[in-house]
């Protein structure tokens, strides 16, 4: 696998990043040298083995489906500066 | 005064709660940036409150907090610039359960941004150690662990740990720091880092304080969805205890610290740990992370931009902004491990590890009752030392705390000794739910 700037510029629009030339040109380097290592797991022994998603069973959690109280609207708006007659205000989708 | 017996004497009012709150302010205002807010007058209220009636169990008990687990009202940033100013309007579940009981909260510990980092270098308000200043207090829960050692007063830190962000620390200010069995807190209320390896602990100068706090914040919460209606087992004499054998592989002194606190042990090995934890731990919990992280975009909390663009542009720019360098090396890997063409070969595959991993611990968990090796295998580092650290080998330190963290094991660091007037940590590992184990034994090296 090539580890290169496009590489990276891709990942980074995927992530909503955009990393400047400096930021680029520092990660490159390191990024290689990690996934370097991190690719030693290709060698685990694990044919045959499921994944874990959790370490410890879990079990779906439900509860009983009625009304209970959640945040004021006040509250759910409190921390945001983009708001407009008790709604969140989002940039331009389409 | 041990915290025991301050509680006692809170109860027959032979103490003053609004006295020690005072005292133990003061502290956090003097600490070396143990703390990023200082709840003064809601935790003196408090303090009035309980000091005229001292209900609950832990009346009048003061209580540092994580800065990323959240407190209503009180800025709850996770260490990081992109949710400065943040105030929650709600509050983690175990800080209702502990204020239920009658404990006080008097503000934010300093850690590293997310959680990202194992030195609380990642962050604007860099926590240093009560030993030696110049030293890191360890991470990512560095200002609780270093508030601990620091104070004189009843204190209890909550602290949290996906990969060892409990044990480091405590290992590195040579405090007691307790990560519980995945899933036995609720993590309601906790800002994510990686939902399957984070869990909400407890950080004392004593064992004995740091399972106070354990019982009390433990069980069941319907707000989480991976929370276990299990209980913590029933105490259980130690027959079998054991150190592991590639854990060993540090500073001989370090390695004598640990083994003189300890008899009658078997050497074991456990290689597939030592040489895939590392890899599997990252891929997994930046995976997780990056997708965590995704929530961050400047609409519904933290730092903002004006509206403008589109909402690819606008989400971009904000993001790019306001998270640190680290956070955006993390967010790279995890959205890498888990993109087409790659998800099967990282992601998948570290889950299959995973796997691996959780069965070499459970078959030694056949034998032994107990799994034992030094929690850090370095002392706190000076900060100028770890300005050269390369991302990689800062990863490379989290080697002996990252296993027990990605198999969801209960696990315990406390002090061990000294090497060049640094403490060194010892960790003892157990079966899920087999928390009391590691307090019998952890109170009998206390007591060494």
């Amino acid at each position: 696998m090539k580890i290169d700037k496009a590489l990276i510029e891709r990942v980074a629009r995927n992530a909503r990043l955009e990393l400047g030339e400096s930021e680029i040109k520092e990660f490159l380097p390191q990024l290689k040298e990690i996934l370097g290592y991190f690719s030693e797991i290709e060698k685990a022994p694990t044919a045959n083995l499921p994944p874990t998603f959790h370490p410890i069973e879990i079990k779906n959690i439900t509860r009983e489906d009625v009304t209970e109280k959640g945040l004021t609207q006040q509250e759910a708006l409190q921390n945001t500066k983009h708001k407009q007659d008790g709604y969140f205000k989002g940039p331009k989708t389409i | 005064m041990n915290t025991k017996e301050y509680l006692e004497k809170v109860k027959s009012k032979e103490v003053s709660v609004v006295k020690t709150v005072e005292k133990i302010l003061q502290e956090a205002k003097n600490s070396p940036n143990h703390f990023t807010a200082i709840s003064k007058s809601y935790a003196l209220e408090q303090a009035e409150k309980i000091e005229k009636d001292p209900m609950g169990k832990l009346a009048g008990l003061p209580v540092s907090v994580k800065d990323g687990i959240c407190v209503r009202g009180i800025e709850s940033a996770a260490g990081s610039e992109i949710l400065k100013e943040y105030r929650p309007p709600f509050s983690a579940t175990v800080i209702n359960k502990l204020e239920k009981e009658g404990a006080i909260i008097i503000g934010k510990t300093s850690q590293d941004e997310f959680g990202f980092g194992g030195f609380s270098v990642n962050t604007k308000k860099i926590p240093r150690n009560p030993h030696d200043i110049t030293r890191s207090c360890g991470g990512s829960s560095g200002g609780a662990a270093g508030f601990t050692a620091f104070t004189t007063q009843p204190h209890l830190a909550l602290g949290e740990s996906t990969g060892g962000s409990i044990a480091n620390p405590a290992s590195f200010c040579g405090v007691a720091g307790l990560t519980p069995t995945y899933g036995l807190v609720s993590r309601y209320g906790l800002i994510d880092y990686a939902n399957s390896l984070d869990k909400i602990g407890t950080i004392g100068k004593k064992v004995s304080e740091a399972f106070l706090g354990l019982y009390h914040i433990a069980g069941y919460d319907e707000k989480d969805s991976t929370s276990l209606p299990q209980k913590i087992l029933p105490e259980k004499k130690i027959k079998k205890i054991a150190v592991i054998k590639e854990s060993l592989e540090v500073d001989k002194e370090i390695k004598d610290v640990i083994l003189s606190k300890i008899k009658n042990y078997d050497i074991i090995s456990l290689p597939l740990i030592k040489k895939y934890s590392i890899p599997a731990y990252y891929l997994i919990a930046l995976s997780e992370a990056s997708t965590n992280l995704a929530k961050y975009c400047g609409l519904r909390y933290g730092q903002t931009l004006p509206l403008k663009g589109n909402f690819n542009e606008f989400f971009t720019e904000v993001r790019s902004k306001f998270f640190s360098k680290e956070a955006k090396r993390r967010i790279i890997l995890g959205t890498f491990a888990r993109m087409s063409g790659f998800r099967d070969a990282y992601y998948l595959k570290a889950l299959k590890v995973r796997t691996l991993i959780l069965n070499e611990y459970k078959k030694a968990f056949k034998k032994y009752d107990v799994l034992i090796s030094p929690t850090m295998p370095i002392i706190a580092p000076k900060f100028d030392e770890i300005k050269k650290l390369s991302p990689l080998e800062n990863y490379m330190m989290d080697i002996l705390t990252v296993g027990p963290n990605l198999a969801g094991l209960p696990h315990l660091s406390i002090n061990a000794g000294f090497k060049e007037k640094m403490p060194v940590g010892i960790m003892l590992i157990a079966n899920h739910l087999e928390e009391e184990k590691l307090r019998t034994l952890g109170e009998e090296i206390e007591r060494s």
